[in-house]
């Protein structure tokens, strides 16, 4: 037994009495790291220069930042990029499912055309999707809704009803579902082999089991991934501007055209860019808790969690014992 | 008519052969003990009982109806998912690692199968959930997670969820094996009121004890054929056959 857990001893009644042993509590001096302090003083010397640099550059006018900052048009891009990012990352996640569904079937028309489909989306640039969206009506200059091969139904325009943002949404969407169906694959199959076999020996079909016991469970591993995926997306909605959809970057970009305060706009729309995603980290780990129910893991969340992760780890081991 | 009736099952891994030959019945009320060394083929003659695992010869009657198949016309068809489903109904399984659903209490994974694949309301499943934790030592213990539960308890939750569904049959699949020695009574009680209930059980285990005081017939296993069985004393104490003997003086 310790010197330390002596104290506890009697009141365990652990049976051997060790009264006479003094308690030693452990008072080290705490290790020294000058190297540590060095290099921080340094990095920090170097990040300070930096900041002043564009600070004080008489070539950033920062009352223009501040102005533009919640100047209507600005807004309006912001909001058009939040709706962009979500309405395009649903149909991200529920073709995601849909494709992961496919490969896991056994059915392998089902399983080579999930796979023909991922491949195609992973392997060409989200630029060229959103461009080829964007211009569909070279190839298909009318879309017919109704009964084919017949004349009953309504015939429209392709380039009426492909506007820039629905071009939008439905490159980014379909981009996303590949990347999210492997992410819900992944979740799938980590679950135990058990847990289907339980399902199933208590009469659940296959897609009772996938949803009362393997989906509910694979959501826990989904999860992080998909917000990270989400955040992706805030930012990949730029891709956009180039078919002008009228997003924050488009946004800006129309403003600094007439009146060339380029780096100053920039800085807006990184701002926004930088709160949004802030935004969707936090929500992240709240949802991360809400789903670890009954799971061992401990929850962490919020600000406040990633402050400490983020200095708090680092000023005890500087301070070397300072925090115990 | 025989609850379980399997005939000349046999089943390969490839070139492995692991069941050879089986032919068992099981009379209602009967409580079976499959004993036998590891990879003598008794946890997957059990897996096949209720079609998790599929045979390549023979065929297997619960209750008097084929498992997996259905015969028509002097021809084997592959029944459907639902019916598979169905038929898995009759028979209740537990497994070694318990497999209980880790994001449901333990009420919720014993209503699961009553609530969705029964129809039975929520009312009326979480009165019966409640009976039945009660019948296996756990009253009260409803809103726990698994994870909460220690192992012996987790097992008697399974075993409560196996029953939700009034199997006429129950599987144990060396349920008590992933068990610290201390929990093994305790769901080995659990079995031991289950089987004087007149509960149909076929237990594959290596508590010996259990199989002396509670089994009406043991049958032994070995190299994926049955080599032995009768009443558990017969067996246990003068068994007949060599491998039978040699495996008995391992395990005792």
């Amino acid at each position: 037994m310790s010197p330390g857990a002596a104290g506890h001893g009697q009141d365990e009644g652990s049976g051997t009495p060790l009264p006479s042993i003094p308690l030693l509590p452990v008072e080290a001096v705490p290790a020294r790291y000058p190297g540590r302090w060095a290099s921080a003083i340094v990095c920090l010397v170097l990040v300070a220069l930096l900041a002043r640099a564009f600070v004080e550059s008489p070539h950033i006018q920062w009352p223009a930042v501040a102005e533009y900052l919640t100047a209507e048009a600005v807004l309006n891009g912001l909001w058009l990029t939040i709706v962009l990012t979500f309405a395009a990352q649903a149909i991200g996640i529920v073709g995601g499912i849909i494709l992961a569904t496919m490969t896991i079937s056994p059915n392998p028309v089902l399983k080579s055309v999930a796979g023909a489909y991922i491949w195609l989306f992973r392997g060409t640039p989200a630029l060229i999707q959103i461009i080829f969206w964007f211009n569909i009506g070279l190839i298909f200059p009318d879309i017919f809704l109704g009964i084919p091969w017949t004349d009953i139904g309504i015939k429209v325009e392709t380039n009426v009803v492909i506007t820039p943002l629905i071009a939008a949404v439905i490159a980014l969407g379909l981009n996303e579902a590949a990347y999210m169906s492997e992410i819900v694959r992944a979740g799938i199959i980590s679950i135990d082999r058990g847990q289907s076999e339980a399902a199933a020996a208590i009469g659940l079909t296959h897609g009772q089991s996938m949803r009362y016991v393997i989906l509910p469970q694979a959501v826990r591993t989904i999860i992080p991934p998909t917000g990270n995926e989400l955040i992706g997306m805030l930012k990949n909605t730029s891709l956009v501007s180039v078919i002008s959809a009228q997003e924050l970057l488009t946004s800006v970009q129309q403003i600094y055209a007439m009146n060339f305060l380029t780096i100053e706009l920039l800085i807006v729309a990184s701002i926004w860019y930088l709160v949004m995603t802030t935004f969707a980290t936090v929500a992240q780990g709240y949802l991360e808790r809400f789903f670890d129910r009954g799971a061992r893991r401990p929850a962490r969340a919020g600000i406040a969690p990633l402050l400490r992760a983020l200095f708090g780890r680092a000023g005890r081991r500087m301070g070397g014992g300072a925090h115990q | 008519m025989s609850l379980l009736r399997a005939e000349h099952v046999h089943k390969t891994y490839g070139s492995l052969e692991v069941l050879h030959d089986i032919s068992l019945t099981v009379e209602k009320g009967e409580v079976v003990c499959l004993l036998g060394p590891s990879g003598s083929g008794k946890s997957t003659f059990l897996r096949c009982i209720n079609h998790l695992e599929r045979i390549d010869a023979g065929r297997i009657h619960v209750d008097g109806k084929l498992v997996g198949y259905e015969e028509r016309n002097g021809r084997l068809h592959e029944l459907k998912e639902a019916a598979i489903s169905a038929g898995r109904r009759q028979t209740g399984m537990v497994f070694q690692s318990f497999n209980l659903f880790p994001h449901l209490t333990a009420a919720e994974n014993i209503m699961l199968g009553p609530r969705r694949v029964l129809g039975v309301n929520a009312a009326t499943a979480a009165a019966e959930a409640e009976a039945l934790l009660e019948r296996v030592g756990l009253k009260g213990r409803g809103p726990s997670y698994p994870r909460q539960l220690s192992g012996g308890q987790q097992q008697r939750v399974a075993i409560a969820r196996a029953l939700a569904m009034k199997p006429k049959l129950m599987l144990f699949d060396e349920p008590t094996s992933a068990l610290d020695p201390q929990l093994v009574s305790e769901v080995l009680g659990v079995m031991r009121e289950l089987a004087d209930t007149g509960m149909t059980m076929i237990v594959v285990t290596h508590e010996m004890a259990f199989a002396r005081d509670v089994a009406d017939r043991v049958v032994v296993l070995a190299g994926g054929r049955i080599i032995e069985q009768g009443a558990p004393r017969t067996v246990l104490d003068t068994p007949s056959d060599p491998r039978t003997a040699a495996f008995l003086g391992k395990s005792i």
